[in-house]
């Protein structure tokens, strides 16, 4: 069947979405922060005071090191944790008082939490059974979601019997046959192996997309945050850190944790900053004028431009190294490049095999555009 | 081809050296428990189980020739005609078990939780305090519990003051005091296997089960509940099977009135000796013990996974 097809009859089967659309109108699968913190008895705030808010239909990511208070954040949406302060608005209704049975909200949790003694259609259908409807809508409905994500096959087995991708699939689909407003993700793909992860990755995104449903995806994966997420939100020690769209974050990271926790990157102590040039250990660099004051520099590895050579007088910011280190990674090679005693990490896409890979103790000359110099403020 | 041939090759050095010290090793270490096992335990039973083919001596000591005479008195046939009186106390006897495990059930549940919602440093500490009274003699404690439903007793006093029994008795011998007896002294058999299975209880698929609509009576049945189903059906193993035979309890507080099988049993080897008859109704029990454990794998199989101990 097609995916159009399936997806058409699950948005007619489903008389739910009038009944839960009692908030603004617009508001549907919108989620507001207000002043959100979470202290753990010992006195450590897992969560410290965060506002937020995530657009409808939105994909959004919660990017973090373990222990950044991601998760505790992602349970107090889905109504397991309440927040010691703060409120929290799905589609522009308060949670307060909501408990998690009745938030239009499903999650997919990290250990899928199927349920072992039901099958995969029985696990598909419990959230229906739940809510009363009747077993031959449900039957639609699990089937619908069952051909929408290739797991119709699975129908009568039991978890135990499938492979870490196929429960992910069961738990995405137990998840979304509810058609919920907010759909949370708990570092879903992280006992995956990395090839079935990025084929997933790609699927769960165009499942999103279709259904216009909310994701908040919490995960500790930066490139998984990259390849999947409309805006990221940073965190670290139960703060936001940073904010936005995924380019935005990568290209203008807002501090140093940032820069370094999301992408690889080259951070330099910036000595003196007078018009359009700062100072800094490899010597003086030329900078856009639309930079603004901070007291690092950083340069993304991919957008330092090596060549063979000596370097180009006319070039702005055009210096001469010494390759320290190569690693050849198929698409791409890393290099560490010295530059007046500084070394950076440079990524060369190997565009061609011939003249592209330099060894070890090669001389070449290193160009950086003014605007892909990013000042930061700490 | 080649491994079809290598299979019989290896067969045929079997005895070996090192195959022969394998063997040794495992009859030296399991040969003491089997020994223990088939001389004290399949051996008499073997013998109790042939008792009940014999005729019935003068005595009531069983003699030849081999007969189904005492099979037929168990069904209830003997020389005055058939009665239902042993059919009754079979029944009555399975009535009392399956009475004792659902009381011995309805309370460890509340107990199981009650504990593992502790924090887990207590938790041993608590069920020890379940655990504890069975290190005494059930015969002890049986004793105890005459004591406390005898006449004088505050419980006692408590129950005429109500117009549930009449003044100067007790509440024993009888059913209720019969009941109080076996669950109490099988609730720390139905306690420990459930709470084992409580205990490593994933939380999270209760989690999921709220996170999908699921709450109060609905959470607890379809998301704690399968996940103690395992522990259930050892508790009941544990609980009605020993329930059913019980000996000390029905005599002590069931009295003359309600005969129990463990009862019957026991004096026809004491009292009234009819070996031959005691022995077919030992038969009989152990069939039907059995039976009832086939039944319970099968359910075992099918809810409670790898659970059971079977």
């Amino acid at each position: 069947m097609h995916d159009a097809v399936i997806l058409k009859r699950m948005q007619e089967t489903s008389p739910r979405r009038a009944e839960t659309d009692s908030g603004p109108r617009n508001e549907r699968g919108a989620i507001e922060l207000h002043g959100i913190s979470r202290v753990f008895p010992g006195g450590l705030a897992a969560v410290d005071g965060i506002d937020l808010r995530i657009e409808p239909g939105e994909f959004f990511t919660l990017l973090g090191p373990s222990g950044c208070g991601k998760t505790t954040l992602l349970r107090m949406i889905a109504g397991f944790e309440m927040p010691d302060a703060g409120r929290i608005l799905i589609s522009g209704r308060e949670m307060q008082a909501v408990p998690p049975h009745r938030r239009a909200v499903n999650t997919v949790f990290q250990s899928y939490a199927l349920f072992p003694h039901l099958t995969v259609a029985e696990n598909i259908g419990f959230g229906l059974k739940m809510r009363g409807i009747k077993s031959a809508e449900r039957r639609q409905r699990t089937d619908g979601i069952m051909a929408l994500l290739q797991i119709g096959q699975f129908a009568g087995r039991n978890p135990a019997q499938l492979s870490g991708g196929q429960r992910q699939r069961v738990a995405l689909a137990r998840a979304l046959v509810n058609e919920p407003e907010v759909v949370l993700l708990d570092e879903p793909l992280s006992a995956l192996d990395a090839k079935l992860r990025a084929e997933l990755q790609i699927e769960l995104l165009r499942m999103q997309k279709r259904l216009g449903m909310t994701f908040v995806f919490v995960t500790h994966d930066q490139h998984e945050a990259l390849v999947m997420s409309d805006r990221i939100a940073v965190m670290e020690r139960g703060r936001l850190r940073q904010v936005g769209p995924v380019a935005d974050v990568y290209e203008r990271p807002g501090d140093v944790f940032v820069a370094e926790f999301l992408g690889l990157s080259n951070i330099l102590p910036v000595a003196s900053h007078r018009a359009q040039v700062i100072e800094t250990a490899m010597g003086p660099l030329r900078i856009d004028a639309s930079a603004t004051a901070g007291h690092s520099a950083m340069i993304r590895p991919e957008k330092i431009k090596l060549g063979s050579g000596p370097p180009d007088p006319a070039a702005a910011n055009a210096f001469a190294g010494i390759i320290r280190e190569a690693i050849y990674m198929g698409a791409s090679s890393q290099y560490r490049v010295e530059i007046n005693g500084v070394a950076l990490t440079a990524l060369d896409t190997n565009l061609s095999a011939r003249d592209r890979s330099w060894r070890p103790g090669e001389a070449v000359s290193v160009e950086i555009d003014p605007g892909n110099i990013v000042l930061i403020p700490a | 081809m080649t491994a079809e041939a290598a299979i019989p090759a290896r067969r045929g050095m079997a005895w070996r050296a090192e195959d022969f010290a394998r063997r040794f090793r495992l009859w030296i270490t399991a040969g003491p428990g089997l020994a223990w096992i088939v001389l004290f335990l399949i051996i008499p039973s073997a013998i109790l189980l042939a008792i009940g083919f014999f005729s019935i001596g003068d005595y009531g000591n069983p003699r030849l020739p081999l007969t189904l005479e005492p099979l037929r008195e168990v069904a209830g046939y003997s020389i005055l005609g058939w009665s239902p009186g042993n059919i009754t106390t079979i029944l009555r006897s399975l009535l009392q078990a399956v009475s004792a495990t659902v009381l011995t059930i309805l309370l460890a549940y509340p107990v199981v939780f009650f504990i593992i919602s502790r924090p887990p440093a207590l938790r041993p500490l608590l069920l020890l305090f379940v655990i504890l009274p069975s290190w005494t003699n059930q015969v002890v404690r049986t004793y105890a519990w005459m004591e406390l439903l005898g006449p004088r007793s505050g419980l006692s006093h408590l129950a005429q003051a109500l117009g549930f029994i009449p003044a100067h008795l007790g509440l024993l011998p009888g059913v209720f005091a019969m009941q109080v007896g076996l669950t109490y002294n099988y609730l720390p058999y139905m306690v420990v296997p459930l709470y084992a299975a409580a205990e490593k209880l994933d939380w999270t698929l209760v989690e999921a089960g709220r996170d999908l609509y699921a709450s109060g009576q609905k959470l607890f049945w379809h998301t704690v509940f399968p996940q103690t189903m395992s522990g259930l059906l050892s508790g009941i193993i544990l609980v009605a099977i020993p329930a059913f035979g019980d000996y000390v309890v029905p005599t002590l507080l069931g009295g003359g009135r309600s005969m129990m099988i463990g009862s019957l049993i026991a004096s026809q080897f004491t009292e009234t000796p009819n070996w031959p008859y005691g022995a077919a109704l030992t038969i009989f029990m152990l069939v039907f013990t059995c039976a009832g454990l086939a039944v319970f794998r099968v359910l075992s199989r099918r809810f409670g996974g790898t659970g059971a101990m079977m």
